[in-house]
């Protein structure tokens, strides 16, 4: 009975002078409009520039570095063991890029209930020929469905059909780079000499772009098999094995775990790509600095606009009072009337946040670096409509609160006396 | 016979401090019992005024003893007078004090929706009957600024009724009324009295009016006479 008759008296009061309610609202509406059209258009061009790099990046990494081994005969020997042994001009032996017992270790990694996806990944060096020019490349053999499915390897192909590297034997996807180099395009035939010598020839079945030059410029992918033979290896060797995780903040833990449990390198995303969060981390300050900066605009708008409504209304506070309304129920109706400006502008201004950002993603924006993307990235999150409609009515229910306090304090007495 | 008392007040001493320290009140006593009409005359500046807000229990700052209904004030917090001024006390003040962003209606029906003692339904149909006996049920659904003074005061004179208090206070509430309206208003005083024994406190300078209480306190200078 008594929160919805304060209410209503914040009601009845609110209507009284709509005019002023509006236009404080509607600084709390322009508010949280900007806040959801900043936050949701920088995090979209966040997102857009990460995946750029990270989306063709796995969460981990494991492979075998070619590193000089840690312990040299020397340590072994027991005579020299208290001494310090100096060694100079170390090489790397001659071990291997393979992963060794990859099928148990891919095994493994499936069952693992943290992982995503696993997709084993072999790289050959080669040679593209052009005439007698001989182009430096390098021929990434890929599980084609997996990288489909979990690495958006489809975002990326600009030309011709990644599944056509399953289908057709000896088929190769190109980069856009090499493409316009060696003047070639779906349906052509080009050579290649693998590190061991041997030529081969490649049926392109499709171009890549990544928007990385040094990428487009140099990589190539196959189907595992076609990479294998390329460097006439078996169907067990590969030389990197994939991982994606659910969760992208346990990677550089499993990486350790994973370097420990299969004695090979780990490569986390976290360290591999430490640039992007940073980056990140910055644009994500600036959105939200400059929003609260304007939703504190607003709040001083609903403090004035209230501070006038509390003299304007001091008979009314005192007939209340008077009548037996306590200080707390007038401190209630103020509040009341603050947060009914803060809810209706927030929501308002959440509808018109989406009805900008919508025309910000109807804008063109094509760029040759990113294939897959033609309008302006935006990034529609509930979370920060949710965030949006939270801040407003914070911001509403301080910026009501002193001007409540006041008016919950009036002494009738001193109106009525003061007639 | 304590158990009729209305309303005590023992030994009610009051200053003001503003400019230099003033008694406004001083040592005052006075019970009024249930059913009994009081009127507190003097000149102005007397401080009848001073002591009809203490005794509706607006004003707290004071020295001396005050019951309501048998019950002590001095130890109850804002919230807690704020009650007994809901359930026991109606008032009328000169000015007449409505919301002018609600109807008549609503005015009226207020501090019953505050009380809560009665569904919404209940209310509004004792807020028209009050209305309808001061005559003035017609403009129910007027907002209330749209009124003439007489008008306004009954509507004020209603919405003092609506919670059945013990005891009705008013301050000088036919002193912006011409004698036509004063004299309804002192008709409709004398009924609630005489049939729902409730009792009233009215603060006036109008010697006529004051006449035609049951009794009549007399202050000057802060004391009774």
């Amino acid at each position: 009975m008594k929160v919805p008759l304060t209410l209503e008296i914040s009601q009845t009061l609110l209507l009284a002078r709509l005019k002023q309610s509006i236009v404080a609202a509607a600084g709390v509406t322009f508010g949280i409009a900007m806040f959801i059209t900043l936050v949701s258009f920088m995090t979209g061009l966040n997102k857009m520039l990460d995946n750029l790099i990270l989306n063709r990046t796995p969460h981990i990494r494991l492979y075998n570095a070619i590193t000089p081994s840690s312990s040299q005969p020397i340590q072994k020997v027991i005579e020299f063991e208290e001494s310090l042994n100096g060694i100079s001009s170390i090489k790397p032996s001659d071990s291997r890029n393979e992963i060794y017992n990859s099928i148990p270790i891919l095994q493994y990694l499936r069952n693992d209930p943290r992982v995503i996806a696993v997709a084993p990944k072999v790289a050959a060096q080669v040679f593209y020929n052009i005439g007698s020019i001989d182009l430096n490349g390098l021929v990434n053999g890929i599980d084609v469905k997996e990288e489909l499915r979990s690495f958006s390897f489809k975002d990326y192909i600009i030309a011709g059909d990644a599944m056509d590297l399953d289908r057709v034997s000896n088929s190769i996807i190109i980069g856009k780079g090499v493409a316009d180099k060696m003047l070639t395009n779906v349906g052509e035939i080009i050579r290649v000499t693998t590190a061991k010598g041997d030529q081969v020839s490649l049926k392109v079945v499709g171009v890549f772009q990544l928007g990385l030059a040094a990428v487009d410029d140099v990589q190539s992918y196959a189907s595992l098999s076609t990479t294998q033979k390329l460097l006439g290896k078996t169907a067990s060797y590969y030389t990197d094995i994939q991982v994606k995780l659910t969760d992208i903040k346990l990677a550089p833990g499993m990486a350790r775990e994973y370097a420990k449990i299969f004695n090979v390198d780990a490569e986390d995303i976290q360290s591999a790509n430490a640039q992007f969060e940073s980056g990140t981390k910055v644009r994500n300050i600036i959105t939200y600095a400059v929003s609260i900066t304007l939703l504190i605009v607003a709040g001083f708008g609903i403090y004035n606009i209230l501070n006038m409504m509390i003299y304007e209304k001091m008979d009314s506070i005192a007939i209340l009072k008077a009548t037996g309304f306590s200080g707390k129920d007038i401190r209630k109706i103020f509040i009341n009337l603050s947060l009914i400006i803060g809810g209706v502008g927030g929501l308002a201004g959440l509808i018109l946040g989406l009805i900008f950002t919508l025309f910000i993603d109807q804008i063109p924006f094509n760029t040759a670096a990113l294939p897959a993307i033609h309008t302006y990235p935006i990034n529609y999150n509930i979370n920060y409509y949710l965030i949006g409609i939270v801040f407003s009515l914070i911001t509403t229910y301080i910026a009501g609160h002193f001007p409540s306090v006041k008016a919950g304090k009036v002494d009738p007495v001193d109106i009525i006396r003061g007639k | 016979m304590s158990s009729e008392n209305v309303i005590e007040a023992k030994g009610i001493t009051k200053y003001f401090y503003d400019p230099v320290k003033f008694r406004v009140i001083e040592n005052i006593s006075l019970t009024i019992q249930k059913g009994e009409f009081v009127s507190i005359t003097g000149k102005s500046g007397c401080g009848k005024s001073t002591l009809l807000y203490i005794l509706s229990t607006m004003d707290t700052v004071f020295e001396g003893e005050l019951f309501i209904n048998n019950q002590s004030m001095n130890n109850f917090s804002e919230p807690q007078l704020a009650k007994v001024r809901n359930e026991n006390i109606g008032f009328v003040f000169q000015f007449h004090y409505l919301l002018q962003e609600f109807t008549v209606l609503r005015n009226v029906m207020l501090p019953g929706l505050k009380f809560g003692k009665y569904s919404e339904k209940e209310i509004e149909q004792k807020a028209m009957d009050h209305l309808r006996t001061l005559g003035i049920a017609d403009q129910a659904h007027k907002k209330a600024n749209l009124l003439s003074g007489g008008q306004k005061q009954r509507v004020a004179i209603a919405r003092a009724l609506i919670n059945d208090p013990l005891l009705i206070m008013g301050d000088e509430p036919t002193g912006n009324l011409d004698s036509k309206n004063s004299d309804i208003v002192m008709e409709i005083f004398k009924e609630i009295v005489s049939l729902k024994k409730q009792s009233l406190l009215i603060v006036t300078h109008d010697e006529d009016f004051a006449k035609k209480t049951d009794r009549i306190i007399r202050m000057d200078d802060g004391k009774i006479v």
